[in-house]
């Protein structure tokens, strides 16, 4: 790997000088050495600047719990705006920007947003529970045992990219289309990938924007459908929409399907092999599912963070923030953050409001996935508890280089059996 | 101490007595009310501590915020009368309050 800048992973988080830090570093993510940062942080410097870093500029960190719900719901002052930068830490090329409406400001978010939103409401999950149940009990009945393999590859991406073809109507024999354009999208060019520039980016985007756009053609020449693209074609807010805004809000429905559940439902295997008394009390009460879910959801955090651009200046937890300025709100740390979480550090799985946490995000862009997530991991946990003993992790997990997506690429387990 | 009546979807009802100054949602939360999640714990910064007002209390609880309606204007299951019931503040006028609760909160 071409790792962009110097950087001593082991440095110790509590003696670097706190101008120094650079909490967004994507290397520490991909080995799993950013905690004692946010720790330092949480303690020394609540809302940090940080000026150090190579490939991300100047940004504020934020990262308390209650200073984050504080940015969360002040979206008059915090814009999501992808013209101020957008929702993630890394600028991109004014030419090359992506409108999406996770990435817009109201009245137009708002707008966009409600066209997809009946997706997730409470009958229409309730009619995906059945197809959901269906594919979960094929992928766990066709894994191997006695030998082993990778659960992210068998069944965390095909469980996620199964779910999302459905909610598109999307053609199945096509399905890892989904997760190679997701994986793309959120690739940093440094990592040493397939995306080694943001013109290779921009190809495959090219290539999903294609498929999608006859995908839409053929819906919006038909009556309205319960699927995301029909959905979109006939909503009044988005029937109009430039082929680059329909990619923007198809490249947020793929990454918001594919990249956080998927980083749940392997993290949940490793945090179950990780605390054997807390597998213990899951096998002897399986009801336990309802409250271990939204804690896999926290502890795993798949989505690191969210940014925010100050369009005005703001005080935030005694800093000053100006107007123009690049706030990153980690959501990892204020989920480890002991004032708002009790014993944070900990994978507790029958805690007392398990829903309390940051992974969703707060305010007017809170993930509108949210219980459809719930809904698949619980199922999942459901049908491996009836299938299988235990899933044996056999080796380290590997990590995605990125301070976004908070991943895991490989975890080889082993199903005894 | 002022009463709140809480019906679930399913026609169940719950009687609560619930403290002046706290909030309807305080009230569920805090006596095991089922059908209510409130995932943000009162901050309005998110919809899931839904519920519908009974026409009759819908003057005395008054109008949301530009921000509750923003949040709920997210919610599938949204009416006229619905509020976010951790910024309903108990008080002596609202003894006797009834909301219903939507069919799931998300």
């Amino acid at each position: 790997m071409n790792a962009p800048v110097s950087y001593d992973p082991h440095a110790d988080a509590w003696t670097t000088p706190l101008d120094q830090l650079d909490p967004g570093n994507p290397a520490r993510f991909q080995d799993d050495t950013m905690w004692p940062t946010f720790a330092r942080l949480r303690r020394d410097a609540p809302v940090h600047y940080s000026t150090t870093s190579p490939m991300f500029g100047p940004y504020w960190s934020v990262t308390k719990y209650k200073d984050i719900m504080a940015v969360e719901v002040n979206h008059k002052a915090f814009s999501s705006d992808s013209g101020f930068g957008g929702i993630s830490i890394r600028d991109r090329p004014k030419e090359l920007q992506l409108p999406m409406f996770i990435a817009m400001d109201p009245p137009r978010h708002d707008d966009q947003r409600k066209v997809v939103q009946p997706i997730v409401a409470p009958a229409n999950l309730a009619k995906l529970e059945g197809i959901i149940r269906d594919r979960v009990c094929t992928i766990l009945d066709g894994l191997p045992r006695n030998e082993t393999f990778n659960w992210v590859e068998h069944v965390s991406i095909e469980l996620t990219v199964t779910m999302l073809a459905t909610l598109f109507d999307f053609p199945y024999e096509d399905r890892r289309k989904l997760s190679f354009w997701s994986d793309c999208a959120t690739a940093a060019p440094e990592a040493g990938g397939y995306i080694d520039s943001e013109a290779k980016r921009e190809e495959v985007f090219a290539e999903c924007l294609a498929y999608f756009t006859d995908l839409w053609n053929q819906r919006v020449n038909a009556d309205p459908r319960p699927d995301l693209i029909s959905m979109l074609a006939h909503g009044e807010a988005t029937r109009n929409m430039t082929p680059r805004e329909y990619l923007g809000n198809l490249i947020l429905l793929i990454v918001g399907g594919n990249d956080t559940t998927r980083n749940s439902i392997s993290g949940g295997v490793l945090f179950l092999d990780r605390n054997p008394g807390e597998y213990a009390k899951l096998r002897a009460n399986p009801g336990l599912i309802e409250t271990m879910v939204p804690e896999i959801i926290r502890y795993q955090t798949p989505l690191a963070h969210m940014r925010r651009t100050a369009v005005q200046d703001v005080e935030l937890g005694g800093q000053r923030i100006k107007a123009g300025d690049k706030v990153v709100m980690w959501y990892i740390s204020g989920n480890r953050d002991p004032e708002a979480i009790e014993e944070p550090e900990r994978f507790i799985i029958d805690r007392k409001r398990p829903r309390q946490h940051l992974s969703f995000g707060f305010g007017i862009h809170r993930c509108v996935g949210n219980r459809l997530a719930e809904l698949q991991l619980k199922i999942l946990w459901e049908e491996i508890l009836k299938r299988f003993d235990r899933i044996e992790v056999v080796g380290e997990p590997k990590r995605v280089f990125s301070s976004f997506v908070h991943g895991i690429t490989d975890l080889p387990v082993r199903i005894p059996g | 101490m002022p009463q709140v009546t809480y019906i679930e979807h399913d026609g169940t009802a719950h009687q609560v007595e619930l403290e002046e100054g706290l909030s309807v949602m305080r009230g569920a939360v805090d006596n095991g009310v089922p059908g209510i999640d409130a995932d943000c714990g009162g901050e309005c910064a998110c919809a899931t501590c839904h519920v519908f007002v009974e026409e009759a209390w819908l003057e005395r609880t008054g109008e949301p915020s530009e921000q509750e309606a923003s949040m709920l204007s997210f919610a599938a299951t949204a009416q006229p009368n619905s509020r976010l019931s951790c910024q309903i503040t108990m008080s002596a006028a609202l003894d006797g309050l009834v909301v219903r609760l939507p069919e799931a909160q998300h």
